[in-house]
C-alpha cells in the first residue's frame, strides 16, 4: 500500500504559539515553474496588532536578559538550525534555489547568526563611550534596544534576508514582528519552528507571511512599534514608510542595497546599532584633590 | 426589625433555582460571538467608558495616589474633545475625604468599600460602624462584602441581616453587595447569594472584590443578571450589576454590554444600573476610541499610567 504523504500546514507565529491568521484567508506562491508551493497564511492588520502586543509583552524580559545570555540563545538558534539544514535545503530547492545555491544559502545564515551570537556582549562596549564634559559630572553614553522593530523581511531570498534582518536586532536586545517574502515563504515558517525550539521567549520574535502591499501601512503607522525596518527599491512603499513613520517619529531603516550574501556588506555591528538607542548619563562627581575630575 | 408582611414575601433561599452549568457558559459564550459595526462599537466604548468604577483599592494606596486617579476620572484624554467621564471613584474608606474633596464639582461619585473588605472577617458591629465612616465622609456607594464563610455553612438568615442592616447604615447611599463569586464555586450558589442579596436590600449586585481569582466571568455574570431579571418579574424593583475584576480589554467590555442588552434590555444600558468595576480597562477603551478616530492602532506610552 502506498503511504499518503503528511504535509505541513505553514501557519504563522505569534507570541511564540502558531496560529492561523485571523482572517482565514491564504494564498498560493508558486516557484519559477508554476509549481504552487504551498496554501500560505495571507496575515491580516489584526495578525499584525496581535504580534505587536506579543512583542511588546516580551520587550521587557528579553531586553533585560543579560547580553551573554542573549548570545548563548542567538548560539542556540545557530545549533538548531543546523540540525534542521535538509529541511531548509529542500525549501529552497522547492522555492526555485538551485542544490548548489541552496546549500549555500544555508551554510550563510547559520554562520550569520553565530556571528551576531558573538556581538551581542561586545557591540555595547564598542559603540559606549565616556564623554569629556567641562564640569564635575562622570558622563557616559550606551545604546540601549529601542523597543519593537516591525520587519518587512527581503524579498529576494527565503532564509538568509530573514536571519540577516531578525538578528542584529533581537541581537541588541529589541523584540519584532517580521513579514516574510511574499514569493518565498517557506522557510521563513520553517524558521520559527527552529526558533520555537531554541530558548527564544516567545513574542521575542513574531513572523507574519502575507502581501506586504496590504500590511505596509500598518507596520509604518502603529504607534507603538518603534522602528521599521524595509529592504525593497520601491520608491512609493519607501516614501509611505517614511510618511506614516513620522507620526511616532519611528527609526526608518531602508536596506535597499545591501547583497546579504556579501560577508563584508550583508553582517555588521552597525546593524545591531541602527535599532538602538544612546542613553546619556551625567553622574556628578566630586572634585578630587587639584584634579578638575575624579571618582 | 423588619415587618412581617416584608417577612412573608421573603422566599425560601434554600429553594432558589439550580443553574444548568453547560447551558450557562453555552449561552454566555454566543454573546461573544455577536458582529458589532463600527458605529456601534464606537457607542458601545463610550457608554463603557461611562460605566467604570475607576478603582485603586491597595494597601499601598496614598492620599497622592487617589488624588491623581481622581484627577484621571476627571480628565481621561483632554485631546478626545467630548469624552465622557467614568461613573464613580472606587477606594477605602481611609481615602473617601480625600476622594470627594478630588471631585467636587464633578458628577463622578465617591464609591466606598467596607465591612472589613475583601475577607469581610470582622464583627457586624465593626462592619456598620466601617459603613458609617464611609458614609460620614462622603461616600454616595458603598461597596460591601457577604459573609462568604457563613453563607457557605448555610446560614442564610445571619447573611441576609446583615445585608438588610447594613443597608440601614448606608442611608441614602446605595449599597453594592459583592457576592466574591470565586470563593462561592458554583453557579447554584451565585445564584442563592443574589437572590438573598436582592431581598435583603441590595441596590447592585456585584460579582467580586478583585482579589479573588477568578473574579468576573461572563457567564458567572450571566446567572447574576438573570437573577435581577427573575427578581424584577416578580418585585417589579430594579437592581443594578457590577462585574469587577479581570475584564481589562475593550472587547470584554463590548461582550458584556451585549449580553447586558440581550438579558435586561435597554432599560439597564447606563451607569445607573450597571458598572464595570476596573482600573485598567478605561486605559484599553481610550485606546481603541482613539484607533477608531485616527485609523492609527495605538501605543501606552501616549496614555495615563494608572
Amino acid at each position: 500500500m502506498t503511504r499518503i504523504e503528511v504535509l505541513k500546514t505553514y501557519k504563522i507565529y505569534i507570541g511564540g504559539q502558531f496560529p492561523r491568521t485571523e482572517s482565514g484567508r491564504y494564498y498560493s506562491p508558486k516557484n519559477k515553474n508554476g509549481q504552487s508551493l504551498a496554501n500560505v497564511c495571507l496575515s491580516s492588520r489584526k495578525d499584525f496588532r496581535d504580534a505587536v502586543v506579543a512583542a511588546r509583552g516580551a520587550f521587557g524580559g528579553w531586553s533585560a536578559k543579560s547580553a551573554f545570555n542573549r548570545s548563548q540563545i542567538l548560539y542556540r538558534i545557530a545549533e538548531m538550525l543546523e540540525g534542521r539544514r535538509a529541511q531548509f535545503v529542500d525549501e529552497l530547492i522547492k522555492q526555485s534555489s538551485s542544490a548548489k545555491d541552496a546549500e549555500n544559502e544555508i551554510n550563510l545564515s547559520i554562520d550569520r547568526l553565530i556571528y551576531y551570537a558573538g556581538w551581542c556582549d561586545k557591540f555595547q562596549q564598542v559603540f559606549s563611550s565616556v564623554n569629556p564634559v567641562a564640569s564635575s559630572h562622570f558622563n557616559f553614553s550606551v545604546p540601549e534596544p529601542t523597543g519593537i522593530v516591525a520587519i518587512i523581511a527581503p524579498q529576494n531570498t527565503s532564509l538568509l534576508g530573514l536571519v540577516s534582518v531578525i538578528a542584529p536586532t533581537i541581537a541588541g536586545g529589541n523584540t519584532c514582528v517580521v513579514l516574510a517574502s511574499e514569493n518565498k515563504p517557506l522557510c521563513s515558517v520553517t524558521f520559527s519552528e527552529v526558533i520555537n525550539s531554541s530558548d527564544v521567549p516567545g513574542g521575542v520574535i513574531n513572523v507574519l507571511t502575507g502581501k506586504s502591499s496590504e500590511l505596509i501601512k500598518y507596520f509604518a503607522d502603529h504607534m507603538d512599534v518603534n522602528a521599521v525596518v524595509y529592504c525593497e527599491k520601491d520608491k512609493e512603499s519607501q516614501q509611505l514608510i517614511k510618511e506614516k513613520a513620522a507620526l511616532n517619529v519611528k527609526r526608518v531603516l531602508l536596506y535597499n542595497s545591501i547583497n546579504w550574501e556579501d560577508e563584508e556588506k550583508g553582517q555588521s555591528p552597525y546593524f545591531i546599532i541602527d535599532t538602538q538607542e544612546i542613553k546619556t548619563t551625567w553622574h556628578p562627581i566630586e572634585t578630587v584633590g587639584s584634579a578638575k575630575a575624579g571618582y | 426589625m423588619i415587618a412581617e408582611k416584608k417577612i412573608a414575601a421573603i422566599p425560601d433561599f434554600s429553594n432558589s433555582p439550580h443553574i444548568d452549568h453547560v447551558g450557562v457558559e453555552e449561552r454566555a459564550s454566543r454573546f461573544t460571538k455577536r458582529s458589532i459595526k463600527a458605529e456601534t462599537k464606537l457607542n458601545g466604548l463610550k457608554l463603557t467608558l461611562n460605566m467604570i468604577d475607576l478603582t485603586t483599592l491597595e494597601g499601598k494606596d496614598t492620599d497622592g495616589k487617589v488624588k491623581q486617579l481622581c484627577y484621571k476620572a476627571q480628565h481621561l484624554h483632554d485631546s478626545y474633545p467630548g469624552l465622557p467621564t467614568v461613573a464613580a471613584v472606587c477606594v477605602y474608606p481611609s481615602m473617601v475625604s480625600v476622594a470627594k474633596k478630588s471631585l467636587e464639582g464633578s458628577a463622578i461619585n465617591v464609591a466606598s468599600v467596607a465591612t472589613a473588605f475583601p475577607s469581610g472577617q470582622a464583627s457586624r458591629d465593626v462592619k456598620i460602624r466601617d459603613v458609617k465612616f464611609a458614609v460620614n465622609n462622603g461616600a454616595d456607594e458603598v461597596d460591601m462584602v457577604i459573609s462568604r464563610g457563613k453563607f457557605l455553612q448555610g446560614e442564610y438568615n445571619f447573611v441576609f441581616d446583615e445585608i438588610a442592616a447594613v443597608k440601614e447604615a448606608c442611608g441614602t447611599a446605595r449599597l453594592k453587595v459583592i457576592l466574591e463569586t470565586g470563593e462561592l464555586v458554583t453557579y447554584d450558589k451565585v445564584r442563592r447569594a443574589s437572590d438573598i442579596a436582592m431581598y435583603a436590600g441590595a441596590d447592585f449586585i456585584k460579582t467580586s472584590t478583585g482579589k479573588i481569582s477568578p473574579a468576573a466571568t461572563m457567564p458567572v455574570t450571566l446567572v447574576m443578571l438573570e437573577a435581577i431579571r427573575d427578581f424584577y418579574y416578580k418585585t417589579g424593583k430594579m437592581i443594578a450589576m457590577k462585574p469587577a475584576g479581570g475584564i481589562s480589554k475593550s472587547k470584554a467590555a463590548l461582550h458584556y454590554l451585549v449580553m447586558l442588552k440581550e438579558t435586561l434590555g435597554d432599560a439597564w444600558m447606563n451607569n445607573h444600573w450597571f458598572r464595570f468595576g476596573a482600573s485598567s480597562l478605561a486605559n484599553d477603551v481610550l485606546m481603541q476610541l482613539e484607533k477608531e478616530r485616527t485609523g492609527v492602532y495605538q501605543s501606552a506610552n501616549y496614555f495615563s499610567v494608572d
